[in-house]
């Protein structure tokens, strides 16, 4: 369990986290939602102690984490990703993690096995991939078997075997009762793996709510169709409740007010033949969007173009 | 599903099989041991250290004996003591020594390793106190046996010849333990000031600074000033601690002692204070 009370972080003039008020609960996988530079990584790095709040306050199951007498087993975390010295092994560098709290090396062991670097445990850490390295940062956040598992941008990186990987890991954590605190800037992302949203936006807390509200909220039961006869799925779909809009010449639809499903048997009922039936993601990326359309720091010429750069 | 099954479902992290694991003083001592041992940098740079003072304690009590032999021995080489001639390559291995000592904690700010450290021991103190603990002590015990072999070969050498000197002549030993300490005293000053700069570059310059710039600088002040200030830098107090002979100029050995001691904790200060009150 975390939780902030009107955590606050100024740099000189800039405010980078603006008295965020909220609690993640365990057992539940909950996403920290934000475009770059909403305050996501310094709010982490505040959890840690790494950073000292200028006002308000965090703490760890009740406690500061400094004040936990194994703090590796309340918190794990990964922040960013290269926070190992590229002349240790991955071995090594686990292995000096574990001796400050007394972890066995049995289970330095087990996290290498658990983060598939066994056959690149005894290699320079200064040669891996970047995906080896959020492998790595995964298999140090879990060395103490801790409470809260807390991982910044977790999937930057990854493969789509190791974003699989992540999924998974995050769900059964979260399963087996810990608090999983995951941030991303990445709305689909996280509708894939977050129960519970943190939303935050140049530092303010713009929603604290379940992805399933947010759709809601935003008006969604969106589905995007393609087929081959748009003018005539128009027809066969048109209702009360149903809005449908698409550009003329395109064979993409949005269709609210209708499930997939029912979209789907509609279509087979008039023998339109349909491309593509996806439901949700859209319109949750665009729920995002519009939350935090005030609050991205740098926008780009379009918004779907949005700068990459370290998350701060 | 029975009420068997169900209890196994209970969130494993919440039974009390979970083990007890704790931060101690002594689990950040083996840590920091590991780390130190597990940087190819520092075996080089330590054998680098151990090479400058035996090889060039060498070299100097070679010049002597040829120019001795030949009777060409310049001026500044002439009064030597053996003591001297054998400690020559202290001034270069503090440089080796006193850069891995930066290395050892800059080196961690400037990898990042500093965010893994640190969460693992978030109340800090402890890892600057291991750090300078550790590394003060392989320097001493590397830098005194390199001080003793410098003096023992060197003595071979120089046998037969004016500077020829003994382990039992007086201020000998004192000489060598006091070299081995200096050493072992800039090796903690470089882990102080890399934490205290974060920066590997800025880490050495100053420990170049404090050691072999300033005392040269000071020479051009006036002499009366010379006179006050001269023999309390760094490098002066450090040197009267292994010199055999000591005049107006210079502190006593134990003076020197004190005041080089006082110097390495006013830069350990100086960077815990930055450690704990500095965002990393």
């Amino acid at each position: 369990m975390i939780e902030a009370q009107q955590l606050t972080k100024r740099y000189g003039e800039k405010t980078a986290v603006d008295h965020l008020d909220f609690v993640v609960r365990p057992g539940t996988v909950t996403g920290f939602l934000g475009p770059n530079g909403a305050g996501k990584s310094t709010t982490m790095r505040m959890i840690v102690g790494l950073d000292a709040p200028t006002a308000g306050s965090v703490t760890v199951d009740g406690r500061p984490y400094a004040r936990h007498r194994a703090p590796l087993q309340e918190v794990g975390a990964l922040l960013e990703a290269k926070s190992i010295h590229p002349g240790r092994s991955a071995y090594q560098h686990l292995r000096a993690l574990a001796l400050t709290h007394g972890i066995p090396r049995r289970r330095v062991d087990e996290v290498i096995d658990l983060a598939g670097l066994g056959s690149v445990a005894r290699k320079r850490a200064g040669a891996f991939s970047l995906g080896m390295g959020q492998r790595l940062g995964i298999a140090a956040a879990l060395l103490g078997d801790p409470r809260t598992v807390m991982l910044d941008e977790p999937v930057n990186g990854l493969d789509p075997e190791g974003v699989l990987w992540i999924r998974t890991l995050l769900t059964s954590l979260a399963e087996e009762g810990r608090t999983v605190f995951v941030s991303s800037h990445l709305m689909s992302e996280m509708a894939l793996v977050a129960d519970h949203l943190i939303v935050v936006g140049r530092g303010r807390l713009l929603a604290d709510t379940t992805v399933a509200d947010l759709v809601r909220r935003a008006g969604g039961d969106t589905v995007t169709v393609r087929t081959q006869d748009p003018a005539r799925l128009r027809e066969a779909l048109a209702g009360p409740g149903v809005d449908i809009t698409g550009q003329v010449g395109s064979e993409e639809l949005q269709v609210t007010g209708l499930t997939a499903r029912e979209i789907g048997l509609a279509a087979a009922d008039h023998g339109i033949a349909l491309f593509e039936l996806t439901p949700r993601t859209v319109s949750l990326e665009q729920a995002f969007m519009d939350l935090t359309r005030d609050a991205v720091e740098y926008h780009a010429t379009t918004t779907a173009d949005r700068t990459p750069g370290r998350a701060a | 599903m029975s009420t068997l099954t169900a209890g196994t479902e209970t969130p494993r992290n919440a039974g009390p099989a979970r083990p007890a694991y704790r931060v101690s003083t002594r689990g950040v001592l083996r840590s920091e041991w590991a780390k130190l041992w597990s940087l190819r940098s520092t075996w080089i740079t330590l054998a680098l250290g151990l090479l400058f003072l035996v090889a060039f304690g060498l070299i100097a009590a070679t010049r002597y004996r040829s120019g001795y032999a030949s009777g060409t021995l310049d001026r500044d080489f002439a009064s030597s003591t053996g003591l001297e001639l054998s400690l020559f390559g202290t001034n270069f291995a503090q440089l080796a020594l006193g850069v891995l000592g930066v290395l050892i904690t800059a080196g961690e700010y400037s990898t990042g390793m500093i965010r893994s450290t640190l969460a693992a021991v978030p109340r800090r103190l402890p890892v600057l106190w291991a750090k300078a603990a550790l590394y003060g002590t392989v320097v001493l015990v590397v830098g005194t046996a390199g001080a003793f072999a410098a003096f023992q070969i060197g003595s071979g050498i120089l046998s037969g010849t004016p500077a020829a000197m003994s382990l039992t002549h007086a201020g000998v030993l004192r000489g060598l333990f006091g070299a081995g300490l200096y050493l072992g005293l800039v090796g903690v000053i470089g882990a102080a000031l890399g934490m205290l700069l974060r920066s590997v570059a800025g880490g050495i310059s100053v420990l170049v600074a404090a050691l072999m710039l300033i005392p040269g600088l000071v020479t051009l002040l006036p002499s009366s000033w010379q006179g006050d200030i001269g023999p309390y830098l760094p490098g002066n107090a450090g040197q009267a601690m292994y010199a055999l002979t000591h005049d107006a100029t210079t502190l006593s050995p134990g003076a020197g002692l004190g005041v080089f001691l006082g110097w390495t904790a006013l830069a350990l200060a100086g960077a815990a204070y930055r450690l704990v009150r500095t965002d990393v």
